[in-house]
């Protein structure tokens, strides 16, 4: 099972102080961030894609190329790339760009995007966001398999003879898992095509991610990729820890009661018992994400936003010591000793998998 | 035991004080929805949601986009209704804030062809075309089936021999009487559910 942590990229003020990072503070905390995500252990870093301000990432594969060349076991992801406003051949190029930089370290999320006027400003209609989502991503999907491609649809120019370069690395495509909160034609999408789902539950009721996973790994089998428990799924959480859970509320309640995503709305223990926000131990943090099992059943990929909410680069950096030190490697040992053998991993590229196989040797053998 | 499934009647009420005069009414409708239901053979089921004790948790939707658990259970049970009496006091020439905040946060086809009996309170008479320029275009653009009678009440109509000719009892008895004639008319369906019943990929997309 895969660990790792995915960012917003949001330049939010912090309200304990009053301070704003700089875009330029930002984007380089963003890389601090995941160059931590790899020191301490973790196996993911994905950053979201966004074109509007307070955001920072608008340019992705540019963020997780830089990545790349900096860490070595890292996997770098999305959070999502926008798979309605972004033209398909680009994303095609790009990705396949980077996962040869990458040495293969590179799967994508794709989303939709909830913010209307975002899709204008890229020639497309926010009514269309299915559609679109559909189409670009049969278009994508031919592009990463056929050398040379004959294309005509709805949403963009059509392609005659068009070869996307560079070639996916030894010919194997990226690994898609598409996103989606409250579609279930996502959840069908994802399943029609075999790829991965994501359900960022980071602010729903575990009854809807439940109802959603559930429709996902039904038509997984239905559509013949396997049994329901081997789809891949992949799940959000937003974690707080301080040794004393009473430390880590009282710490983080002021970020919570002013973040633009809480603020004004219901208390933090409301939000606590209703979404899958856990502010406390990480005793408590362990519990509860293991808890998610009962939930979606046996998963592939566990994400968590630590930076958010104004929260200063020092503090997180604090979580991801503590996630890596004391959470993560508790997780790893209780989701695998109850784990069915038929089960898969999330798919990882060959050269991946190869040199994973590689270290675990060389752990063995020293 | 009769033939005829049940309908479930559900009344939406957005009086503030306990008991209101908003309450009020909505109890007198539903006892006349009731009644005709049963005399055309008709057991009804009658659950009363009182937004006053969702105002917290509708805020808190708004902010979000998820309901709470108790809010769910009343918004499911607008969706899952076979008719709906849906009551406000006027505030400024409109329903008021509470009540069209529920409204926006029920889904926006959830209504759709539902049959649905619109009322309102007031201190004055002269408000009593709010009903007609504020409720029904917004029921109207929900797509519910509303039924011809409105029902108003001024403070006036409490204290005004309402079995007269168009006096309150028997607004409320004709309204009445088109909701539980509407309700018949249509089959008891619950909600379609898109996680049970998914609609496949090749009738969501074609590829050209």
């Amino acid at each position: 099972m895969q660990f790792g942590i995915f960012s917003i990229g949001d330049v939010t003020t912090d309200p304990t102080t009053g301070r704003a990072p700089s875009e330029a503070e930002r984007i380089q905390a963003m890389v601090t961030i995941a160059l931590k995500a790899e020191e301490v252990g973790l196996d993911v870093f994905a950053t979201g894609e966004h074109h509007n301000p307070p955001f920072v990432p608008s340019s992705p594969t540019t963020m997780l190329g830089f990545i790349a060349a900096r860490t070595e076991r890292l996997i770098l992801s999305t959070a999502t790339t926008l798979i309605t406003t972004n033209d398909p051949v680009k994303i095609a190029e790009d990705y396949a760009m980077l996962q040869h930089l990458a040495g293969g370290r590179v799967d994508l999320m794709l989303g939709r995007g909830n913010t209307g006027p975002v899709y204008p400003w890229f020639g497309q209609d926010i009514r269309n966001g299915i559609p679109l989502a559909y189409e670009n991503y049969a278009l994508l999907h031919r592009l990463w398999r056929e050398d040379v491609v004959d294309w005509e649809g709805k949403y963009r120019t059509p392609l005659t003879g068009f070869t996307s370069t560079p070639r996916p690395l030894d010919g194997v495509p990226p690994f898609v898992w598409h996103g989606s909160i409250r579609s279930p034609e996502i959840a069908e999408q994802a399943a029609h095509y075999g790829d991965g789902f994501f359900h960022n539950n980071i602010f729903w009721p575990k009854e809807h991610v439940q109802r959603m996973v559930e429709l996902y790994r039904r038509r997984f089998e239905y559509y013949g990729h396997g049994p329901a428990d081997q789809a891949i799924v992949g799940l959000g959480g937003q974690v707080f820890m301080r040794t004393n859970s009473q430390d880590a509320v009282r710490e983080f309640r002021p970020y919570f009661d002013h973040a633009p995503v809480y603020g004004g709305g219901p208390s933090l223990e409301e939000y606590m018992a209703q979404t899958p926000l856990t502010v406390g131990s990480p005793q408590q943090v362990i519990d509860r994400t293991l808890s998610f099992r009962e939930i979606v059943g046996d998963y592939q990929r566990q994400l968590f936003l630590l930076d958010h909410a104004g929260l200063p680069l020092e503090t997180v950096l604090e979580q991801l010591d503590v996630l890596g030190e004391l959470v993560v490697p508790v997780l790893r040992r209780e989701f695998a000793a109850n784990r069915p053998a038929n089960v898969p991993e999330a798919p990882l590229h060959p050269r991946v998998q190869a040199a994973q196989a590689a270290r675990a040797a060389k752990t063995v053998a020293g | 035991m009769s033939a005829i499934p049940p309908r479930s009647l559900v009344v939406v009420s957005a009086g503030l004080s306990q008991p209101s005069t908003t309450r009020l009414l909505a109890d007198r409708l539903s006892v006349a929805v009731d009644q005709h239901l049963r005399d055309a053979g008709i057991e009804p089921h009658l659950e009363v949601i009182e937004l006053r004790d969702h105002a917290q948790d509708l805020t808190n939707h708004l902010l979000t986009g998820f309901p709470s658990p108790r809010l769910k259970a009343a918004i499911d049970a607008v969706l899952a209704a076979d008719g709906l009496i849906a009551v406000t006091p006027i505030f400024s020439a409109s329903y008021s804030g509470l009540f069209k905040l529920f409204f926006d946060l029920v889904e926006r086809d959830g209504l759709a062809g539902k049959p649905v009996l619109i009322a309102a309170t007031g201190g004055t008479v002269r408000h009593s075309l709010a009903l007609e320029h504020a409720l029904r275009p917004l029921f109207a653009y929900l797509n519910a089936a509303v039924v011809a009678t409105g029902v108003y009440a001024a403070t006036e109509d409490w204290g005004g021999g309402g079995a007269a000719d168009g006096g309150l009892v028997q607004r409320i008895d004709r309204a009445a009487r088109e909701l539980s004639a509407s309700m018949a008319a249509r089959e008891s369906s619950a909600p379609t559910d898109p996680f049970a019943d998914p609609v496949p990929f090749d009738q969501l997309f074609r590829p050209s």
